[in-house]
């Protein structure tokens, strides 16, 4: 058992960092949420370009995974720094069409050899809409293609042809439309639901890992926050009830990230047990991430409730994140059942 | 990263599976909080020597099996699970034992570990006084220097199993200079309870259990070869006997593991949550009792998986040695708060499945009652006191792992 990181994967997490820390992020989110998807494709090309996207694209088809220990690193990095897109939908997809090329659904096959190398390239944004996830499609208006799961028991894999209006999100980065119904017929059948069904595993997955790194986030700027600000004479970082309510929150990300890598380790083996394993993660990551956007906007005060602020786009990421693939309650539901 | 066991972890939990399955005695011993269990775990605690189970991480040479973090947490999660009986050596095994790995000598090693290990010499933590809980640099009782050794006096109380317990451990004050720090000038002793000068008082628990003690000292004499570390130097030592205390050895994932799964059989058999299937998609439905409580059973289960993860990640560290092995600083405060936390919460979630029964205590003749969750409940309760208590602790995490602002003290 080495249940750590190697060498690797830390030094994968730095370039990420380092990559993502000089790229004005909060800037790019800001342009992806009026609709203005230019610098945000571009921050996925340079993502492309270090393998973020190709980590669960398979080898087989241009991709370098499945690799879901460095997938969490990646993601985990991509929330600390707010990247808009649909990385969590992008995972699923890669998921979804490999595992249907590779099995019985052999009509699938040239649809994956068409779009899992683009996918892995960063070039190419594809999103998806499945029963996991709720009936909205993830930056449909930003995607190249918009795949959805349908039909009775979740047995139809669709291209669509297009997709409605987008819905403001409580998060305005994320913007949310209905796939148009029709379009391409890619796949029928049960192996349909069951790859789905672990396509939804690793989106829940990704999105976990997000919650992390956005609760991460929300905490490093919260205690560089407390530490400046002075009140009664005093930095306000001081106070007893503001240091309790950060400890608590470091507390929760600290223990949902080994969730988080157990669910990597389980992803890795596919095995039974997967499913419950990200469920927990993503009950963990979640509230942790969750209660981190609470905490930050408590203690930044009235500042922290400012659009102008960029705490804003991690307080609202948390709390989108928190009930996207997969809600607190319904992933309890799967701890249990798993 | 992985969580496959190698060929050698294997075989070791495979060993003490099959040694636990042979040894762990039938019926549940009393709680050794009294004094008939008390003897009962005594020769429990002999029984697990005589396997060279009683103190796995040790070197061999001093009954253990120089097993790594990793083996005792697997032996931990096999002891947990073959319901054995709780650990009356505890102090002396996952307290004073590292003390003496970092700072003893290797006379006090040899001396000391193998009737601790065998259960002859059962050892009380004798750290808090009447004045000094959390302050416990503050604390007044005094070492003063004679021929050969050290006369103590003073009182000590809250000292867990004192009431029967052989010998103890705790801080004493030398001479102070003036303006000097309150924690210089502290030594860091050894002392026997059943010796002319010692009184002890038992006190009664929260949980009516009579272990509990305080202790007064008159004029105790100590020899020198009693003294751990160097004589004035006892608050760098007692600082990592306090990370030992809320790094891992002292509540180790395996307890919360077993009682996690002992709480999903019981909301299945409660609940007639016999299958997966019903217990999704609540979200679409909208919130009902029963679900409240099935999301508090999965957050006890997540709890303490996390719990376990974290633990492995932690004993993966290549500076995780084995026998004083746990204490990681400040981060051991994460440990100390997330547990006994989670232990609260996994016993009010199954005192609330078992509905009125829920209240009666484990020796209650009633056989409809609560399987054992009561009494458990009852000791969770103070798990945030002891040990440092979470306030403390939520100080050090914010000052020494999030570097916010010391408090005026
Ligand atoms: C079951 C049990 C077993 C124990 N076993 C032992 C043992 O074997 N040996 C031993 O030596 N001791 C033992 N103790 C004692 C334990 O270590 C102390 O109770 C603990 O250190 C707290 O001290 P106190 O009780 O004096 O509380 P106090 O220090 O008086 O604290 C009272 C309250 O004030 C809070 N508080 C104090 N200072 C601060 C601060 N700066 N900021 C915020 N809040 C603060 C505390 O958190 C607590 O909530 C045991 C206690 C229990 C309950």
């Amino acid at each position: 058992m080495e249940f750590l990181l190697d060498r690797a994967q830390g030094e994968f997490g730095r370039t990420v960092d380092r990559m993502l820390g000089g790229a004005h992020t909060a800037q790019v989110v800001r342009a992806w949420a009026r609709g203005d998807h230019g610098p945000g494709r571009t921050l996925w090309e340079r993502l492309g370009g270090i393998g973020v996207t190709a980590l669960a694209v398979p080898e087989t088809h241009e991709g370098v995974g499945p690799l879901p220990v460095e997938l969490a690193v990646a993601s985990v990095e991509s929330g600390r720094h707010a990247v808009p897109g649909p990385l969590a939908e992008t995972a699923a997809v890669a998921v979804l069409l490999a595992a249907l090329a590779g099995g019985d659904a052999a009509q699938v096959d040239p649809a994956a050899r068409h779009w899992l190398p683009r996918i892995a390239s960063g070039r190419t944004l594809v999103t998806l809409a499945a029963a996991d996830g709720g009936p909205y499609a993830l930056d449909a208006d930003a995607a190249d293609a918009v795949f959805t799961v349908e039909g009775a028991g979740g047995e139809e894999l669709w291209l669509a042809p297009g997709h409605g209006r987008v819905q403001p999100s409580i998060d305005p980065a994320r913007r949310l439309a209905r796939p148009l119904p029709g379009g391409e017929l890619l796949a029928r059948g049960p192996a349909v639901a069951e790859a789905a069904g672990r396509a939804a595993d690793w989106a829940a997955f990704v999105t976990a890992a997000q919650s992390l790194g956005t609760g991460l986030a929300l905490l490093e700027r919260t205690v560089a926050y407390v530490k400046g600000r002075r009140q009664f004479g005093r930095a306000v970082g001081s106070f007893q009830a503001v240091k309790h309510r950060l400890a608590d929150v470091l507390i929760g990300l600290e223990f949902a990230r080994p969730l988080l890598y157990g669910a990597a380790v389980a992803l890795a083996s596919a095995g039974p047990g997967a499913r419950a394993e990200v469920a927990a993660a993503k009950v963990a990551a979640g509230e942790a991430g969750y209660a981190a956007a609470r905490a930050a906007l408590q203690l930044h005060g009235a500042i922290g409730y400012t659009d102008e602020s960029d705490l804003s786009l991690w307080i609202r990421r948390a709390g989108a994140l928190r009930s996207a693939w997969g809600t607190p309650s319904v992933c309890r539901a799967r701890v249990l059942a798993g | 990263m992985d969580l496959e066991l190698t060929e050698r972890q294997r075989a070791f939990r495979a060993g003490a599976r099959s040694w636990l399955a042979a040894h762990v005695p039938a019926a549940p011993l009393p709680s050794l909080e009294t004094a008939g269990g008390f003897t009962a775990h005594r020769a429990w605690e002999r029984t697990l020597a005589a396997g060279r189970w009683s103190a796995v991480t040790w070197p061999e040479e001093y009954g253990g099996r120089g097993a790594s973090l990793v083996e005792w947490l697997l032996f931990e999660e096999e002891y947990y699970a073959a319901g054995a009986p709780g650990r009356v050596s505890q102090n002396g095994i996952s307290l004073l034992a590292p003390t003496l790995f970092a700072h003893g000598t290797a006379a006090q090693r040899a001396r000391i570990l193998p009737p601790m290990a065998r259960g002859e010499v059962i050892w009380a933590q004798a750290w808090s006084e009447p004045e000094s809980g959390s302050d416990l640099a503050s604390l007044r009782s005094t070492a003063r220097r004679t021929a050969g050794g050290w006369l103590l006096s003073g009182q000590k109380t809250w000292s867990s199993r004192a009431a029967f317990a052989d010998r103890a451990f705790g801080l004493f004050r030398g001479h102070r200079e003036e303006g000097a720090p309150p924690h210089r000038g502290l030594t860091y002793l050894m002392f026997p309870l059943r010796a002319p000068g010692v009184t002890v008082r038992p006190i009664g628990r929260l949980d009516g259990k009579p272990a509990f003690a305080e202790l007064f000292l008159d004029e105790v004499f100590v020899p020198d070869e009693d003294v751990i570390g160097e004589p004035g130097q006892g608050w760098r030592v007692a600082m990592s006997t306090a990370g030992d205390e809320r790094g891992l050895t002292l509540r180790s994932p395996g307890r919360f593991t077993a009682s996690a799964r002992r709480l999903v059989a019981l909301w299945r058999e409660r609940a007639g949550n016999s299958g997966p299937g019903g217990a999704c998609g609540a979200g679409d439905r909208g919130a009902s009792a029963a679900d409240g409580l099935r999301d508090r059973v999965a957050d006890a289960v997540i709890g303490a998986r996390a719990y376990e993860l974290f633990a492995y990640a932690r004993a993966s560290r290549p500076e995780a040695g084995s026998a004083a092995g746990a204490a990681t600083g400040a981060e051991s405060s994460l440990n100390k708060v997330f547990w006994s936390e989670l232990d609260i919460a996994l016993h009010e979630t199954a005192l609330d499945l078992l509905g009125p029964v829920g209240e009666l205590a484990d020796d209650a003749t009633d056989a409809a009652g609560g399987g054992g969750w009561a009494d458990g409940y009852t000791f969770a309760l103070a798990g945030p006191i002891y040990a440092g208590t979470n306030e403390i602790q939520r100080d050090l995490i914010a000052e020494r792992l999030l570097g916010l602002p010391r408090e005026r003290r």
